[in-house]
């Protein structure tokens, strides 16, 4: 087991130094490769309207017209050890871990992403609670109910659940319980600040998007399920006396969660990179806000740091996956 | 595998029929019980499992009835669909409940489970009575290690702690052959050999010395090799818990080396019934006739073509009118149109054979003596010099 995970760690920090190689790549290497020069290069990073000095300044400041694989070099050694960019005359410190440096906000981009995360943590932590448990036990009784009142109900409100989209949802939502009604506020309170009303203020973003997950989910848990209590071994259990419950718990519902882990990890990843649409919808400033604000200015250091950063949490969310599923099935361990 | 002299003596004195007719088995004082002279221990009575579909009501099991006396083996033969494997689930109470309409009375030990609550079902499952399924791998959990498994089902039924249920799950897979228990009881079952695998089975399956066993083809999904050696383990354990043994199979072979009693079905009904001897040296059924010559012998020479009964099992859905093998059967003209209208009653040829067949009993003999060179001529020999 504790080979397995070594194992897993090692491959881990392989991936993610070639996830970085690839985001290099698609930022400098395919431009270049498209033709255009270290000048046009540093254009984009200058804002608009620059003057010619001024874009050569960032040209050499950034060493965008040194050679591809020292560029490479330093990126890396930025997010190692800190980076200094200078000409000469003016010198800009990016401290550890630097993943680059926002000449339009004039700051690094690290702390940056860094006071976006909490929101969008918060965000998926949150719904990523509600759509496991609701997803997961609607599915379970759905299964076990299989052609009654209830499972063609859970499994109608699942279809509504995966077809509509957020920006829908999350508008009658907050056009009923926020607009109308004013039941809930959404506005983000930091959770260190006061815990009820940061879980208060997020309840509808996390339903609305609890919703959609819960919908897949369920639908999976189902599937799942159904397929599992027809194994072999459920009857085998059955037939040595044990109770229903612990047939369909203890034996049926773990070897069904299995395919459910996988997703989860997937997904609860890709959400960490930024709930696009939910934050959006609902102006909570996360990683997704965030995301779409460094797209529309054109800011590559910031699409480039949000784009590792998301990359980041895939790969981690995908390790933790692979040692859970370890622990629920020994067949993995080999 | 074929019956060799000494099991088929063997299994000529201890055959016992239905109970009533049966010497005190000599067996049963191993299992340190009371020597229970004439009840059966279990009892099955027109036994119906039938399944309505949209297509129409699937027959499985029709009105099947038979007795089994503790310590003793009963071989259920057929081909695939004759409603073998439907039947142990039945009475097991493991069929599906909410598809299946089930009649009839399943007595074990007196009582009726049939007519029990399900929770009291539950109870004995396991405990007082325990299955051995065909493929041991996808009949074991694959996150649970073997220890556990066998644990689990002496936990559910024994007032034990985890320690001692544990040190039982060692004590049985000594039991059952497995070479250090104590080591192999944390093993997952892909870290079992098939033969292996089969042998936790067991002794799961056992590990609550259950009055009744059912073994469900238990050999068809292991090597040849190791067919015999469990079929070994099921008779030597057989004798050591004094269990009463329901081995449910297509391989003849099988039946012959473990049975005292055998049951041919077909179509969800009784096709022929009794003692291993009689089904062997005098089948009655020209289905059971099917069945021997459809099967290789070693203990003949190899110039005889084996001969595969034509046809396929009927649909349990549209049963053939009248005897439900006619239509495959040669001789169904035979018997002046009786074979095509009536449904053959179960009759008692000789005491303890039942056969339900319209062949009358003179044209039976004349048929069977047709046969020679075929197996159950020679086997029958073997037989009588073995007696």
């Amino acid at each position: 087991m504790i080979t397995f995970i070594v194992r897993r760690l090692f491959a881990t920090v392989l991936l993610l130094i070639l996830v970085s190689m690839i985001t290099f790549a698609i930022f400098f290497l395919i431009p270049k490769l498209a033709g255009q020069t270290s000048y046009n290069l540093a254009a984009q990073y200058v804002g608009r309207n620059p003057t010619p000095s001024a874009v050569h300044d960032i040209e050499t400041k950034l060493g965008l017209n040194e050679p591809l694989q020292v560029q490479f070099g330093r990126f890396l050694k930025g997010i190692v050890a800190g980076e200094t960019y200078s000409n000469g005359s003016s010198r800009v410190y990016c401290p550890p871990p630097c993943l680059g440096y926002s000449w339009r906000n004039q700051q690094p981009v690290w702390p940056l992403l860094v006071s976006n995360i909490p929101v969008t943590l918060s965000l998926a932590a949150g719904a990523a609670v509600i759509w496991l448990v609701s997803g997961v036990a609607v599915g379970v009784l759905s299964a076990l109910k299989r052609g009654t009142i209830f499972d063609r109900a859970a499994m109608s409100t699942a279809l509504l659940g995966v077809s509509l989209p957020i920006f829908f949802t999350g508008q009658i939502a907050l056009l009923l319980f926020s607009a109308n009604w004013h039941i809930f506020n959404v506005q983000y309170v930091p959770i260190t600040s006061n815990p009820l009303l940061w879980a208060k203020n997020l309840i509808l973003p996390w339903l609305t998007l609890a919703f959609l997950y819960s919908a897949l989910y369920a639908r999976l848990t189902r599937a799942g399920m159904l397929e599992t209590m027809n194994e072999d071994y459920i009857r085998t259990a059955r037939a040595k006396g044990l109770p229903e419950r612990t047939v369909i718990f203890k034996h049926g519902l773990r070897a069904a969660l299995t395919p459910i882990l996988t997703i989860f990890g997937l997904d609860l990843g890709l959400l960490l990179g930024g709930a696009v649409l939910t934050e959006v919808t609902f102006s909570l400033h996360g990683l997704g806000l965030f995301t779409i604000e460094a797209i529309g200015n054109a800011d590559l250091p910031e699409i480039m740091g949000v784009v590792l950063l998301a990359s980041f949490f895939i790969v981690i969310a995908n390790l933790i996956v692979d040692i859970l599923y370890a622990v629920i099935d020994p067949r993995v361990r080999l | 595998m074929s019956v060799s002299d000494g099991d088929a003596a063997q299994a000529a004195k201890r055959r016992g029929f239905l109970g009533s007719r049966s010497k005190p088995a000599s067996d049963a004082s191993v299992a340190g019980g009371p020597v229970r002279l004439s009840n059966s221990m279990l009892d099955v009575r027109d036994l119906r499992i039938h399944f309505p579909t949209d297509d129409g009501i699937v027959k499985a099991v029709d009105g099947l009835s038979f007795a089994l006396e503790r310590g003793k083996t009963l071989g259920i033969v057929g081909e695939s669909g004759s409603g073998k494997s439907v039947t142990s689930l039945g009475i097991l109470g493991l069929h599906q409940h909410s598809r299946a309409d089930i009649s009839g009375q399943v007595l074990l030990d007196g009582e009726d489970l049939i007519a029990a609550s399900a929770e009291r079902v539950r109870e004995l499952r396991g405990s007082k009575m325990a299955m051995i399924f065909q493929d041991p791998l996808s009949a074991l959990h694959p996150y649970y290690t073997v220890g556990a498994q066998i644990a689990e089902a002496f936990l559910i039924h024994n007032k034990v702690g985890k320690k001692a249920a544990r040190a039982h799950a060692i004590d049985m897979l000594g039991r059952v052959g497995i070479p250090q228990p104590s080591a192999r009881v944390d093993d997952y079952p892909h870290q079992f050999s098939g033969g292996m695998r089969q042998r936790a089975m067991i002794a799961m399956a056992l590990s609550c010395d259950p009055e009744l066993l059912i073994a469900d083809e238990p050999t068809t999904a292991l090597d040849v090799t190791v067919q015999a050696q469990i079929l070994d383990l099921i008779s030597d354990l057989q004798s050591e818990f004094g269990s009463a043994v329901i081995i449910i199979t297509h391989d003849l072979g099988v039946v012959a080396e473990l049975s005292d009693d055998i049951l041919v079905m077909y179509s969800g009904r009784v096709a022929e019934y009794g003692s291993a001897e009689d089904i062997f040296a005098r089948p009655a059924h020209p289905y059971t006739w099917g069945l021997l010559s459809s099967m290789p012998r070693i203990d003949e020479a190899r110039t005889e073509r084996l001969i595969p009964i034509k046809g396929t099992p009927p649909s349990l859905i549209n049963v053939p009118s009248g005897c439900p093998f006619h239509p495959r059967c040669d001789y169904a003209k035979l018997t002046d149109g009786k074979s095509f209208t009536e449904i053959p009653l179960l009759r008692e040829i000789e005491p303890g054979h039942l056969v339900a067949c319209h062949l009358t009993g003179s044209q039976r003999q004349r048929l069977r003596a047709e046969r020679t060179g075929i197996a159950s001529a020679a086997l029958s020999d073997v037989v009588e010099e073995g007696a």
